[in-house]
């Protein structure tokens, strides 16, 4: 192969990532401007907070509570080898606040809704329902956008402290049943050692992660082809980034909230 | 009332519309037919602003339809989709209802939910389905409710996508004729496209033949047979031979 032509290649896939970045980049100032500008349905912003928040809640509780006793379990082990097994509490704590709490319930999100967003607004869009709401007047960007992705702003965060709680729960179950913890103690030094910025942190990374998780869904759901291969694509699309990027985002978040 | 001038629009490589230029008059009934692909839809998400013409213009009332108050302008029109698009949430009032429910045209939600009891009865609907999902309806019914959704708000232009489409002859004669009677008595400008002849006849006070991305024949529906035109005879009579390349 020329080399020449690798290089062409290459070139064309850099300006194709920058131009899809540019899209979303466009598409999210576009849906956060929506937040702001009448007219707003209150009745999509309600639905979309049931669906992503509270309908959200047995997935994100059952994946919080394996968790942190999975978490628990592991640091027991691993501080046995060097005596260091009385920091269950403390690391069951700070693991699930700061790291596993946001990105596990994160990444449950982008499974569960933003597959869901994408797969509906891209059905919408090949059955001609987007076509429909511009002819009756209505924005989609405002219908149908911008109240998921407020809805995700503010209830993910909210998941994520319940998932937070029912982590740290799980990992104190599992210490004070199998591993002989005393129940007390335990919960005193899980309070003990969290610090206000842990929790903070914890909520700002649910925040930015919610709203990557429905943007890219209700970003993908708009983009859709045609047919069902379309809707099978913008789905399967929607979950990728919105993992990809909330992964990335998790290391951005922890380096500027934890640098040193 | 609509017009069309040197409209182009093209998809990539694929030249759809190649300069077609179309005029329907205020409260006439015109029925654009065409083979599949010919841009039949395109030139009527064009007039709505739902795709974007390269080059050409497009006036409604003698006015640039992509210029002024949106909302305004889309309030004059009413819309039946070829699969209905009754959006799968809501139920049907609620969809019937949409337009008087939000936007400059709200009302308070019994009235607006009268009105599309009102209208889903001009359609042959009973008050009963009023509340069911659009997923619960046959696709006859589903017609009948998108039908009932465009005429909701009175509007003076009602386009018409493949009203037909998926439907057995004896519904589909049953829509054409509600399509003929609604415009009637509401007076208003109404635009169809279709492959189906028994809707041309039923509906159209005037005939546009796309081809090519161009309006290939226009006349009163009442000339169409004697035409002269090889392209609109080879369509209306369906032949393979003719003119239209048909791919077998």
């Amino acid at each position: 192969m020329n080399p020449l032509d690798a290089l062409a290649a290459l070139g064309r896939s850099i300006l194709l990532m920058l131009a899809k970045t540019g899209q979303i980049a466009m598409f999210a100032a576009g849906a956060v401007s929506h937040f702001f500008r009448p007219p707003f349905y209150p009745r999509e912003f309600a639905n979309a907070l049931l669906n992503i928040g509270w309908m959200s809640l047995p997935v994100v509780g059952l994946t919080a509570v394996f968790t942190g006793g999975a978490l628990a379990l592991q640091i027991y082990a691993g501080g046995s080898r060097f005596n260091a097994e009385a920091v269950v509490p403390q690391i069951v704590a700070i693991g699930m606040v700061r790291e596993l709490g946001p990105v596990l319930v994160g990444l449950m999100i982008a499974a569960r809704v933003t597959s869901s967003i994408a797969a509906e607004i891209a059905t919408m869009k090949v059955t001609e329902q987007i076509d429909a709401l511009v002819t009756l007047s209505t924005h989609p960007m405002k219908y149908l956008v911008a109240p998921r992705v407020l809805a995700a702003l503010i209830t993910v965060p909210l998941l994520v402290g319940v998932g937070d709680i029912i982590g740290i729960a799980g990992g104190y179950v599992v210490a004070v049943q199998n591993l002989g913890f005393n129940a007390a103690t335990y919960l005193q030094h899980t309070v003990d050692f969290l610090e206000a910025k842990d929790v903070i942190s914890s909520l700002i990374k649910g925040a930015a992660f919610g709203t990557i998780a429905a943007m890219m869904g209700c970003y993908y759901g708009m983009d859709s082809g045609r047919g069902a291969q379309g809707v099978g694509r913008a789905t399967k699309s929607s979950v990728e980034a919105a993992a990809i990027l909330i992964l990335a985002a998790n290391f951005v978040l922890t380096g500027v909230l934890f640098s040193v | 009332m609509i017009r069309m001038e040197d409209v182009h629009k093209a998809f990539g490589s694929n030249r759809v519309l190649q300069g077609m230029s179309l005029h329907i008059p205020r409260g006439s009934s015109m029925v654009i037919i065409g083979g599949s692909g010919t841009g039949k839809s395109v030139a009527l998400k064009c007039i709505l602003g739902l795709i974007k013409p390269d080059t050409g213009k497009i006036f409604v009332d003698g006015k640039d339809a992509t210029k002024g108050d949106r909302d305004a302008f889309l309030a004059r029109f009413g819309m039946l989709f070829q699969g209905g698009a009754l959006f799968d949430s809501l139920p049907v009032w609620q969809n019937v209802a949409f337009r008087l429910l939000r936007g400059s045209l709200a009302r308070p939600q019994d009235e607006a939910r009268a009105i599309a009891i009102e209208k889903l009865r001009r359609v042959g609907l009973k008050a009963d389905v009023a509340d069911r999902l659009p997923a619960e309806l046959s696709g006859g019914m589903q017609k009948r409710v998108g039908l009932a959704r465009a005429i909701a708000a009175e509007p003076e232009i009602i386009f018409f996508d493949e009203p037909t489409t998926g439907l057995d002859p004896i519904m589909a004669g049953v829509i054409n004729d509600l399509i003929r009677e609604i415009v009637t008595e509401m007076g208003a400008t109404a635009m169809t496209i279709t492959h189906d002849m028994s809707s041309v006849r039923a509906i159209a006070d005037n005939v546009a033949m796309l081809h090519d991305g161009v309006i290939q024949w226009t006349g009163p529906v009442a000339d169409m047979d004697h035409s002269g035109d090889p392209y609109l005879d080879q369509f209306i009579h369906g032949r393979a031979e003719g003119p239209i390349e048909a791919v077998r």
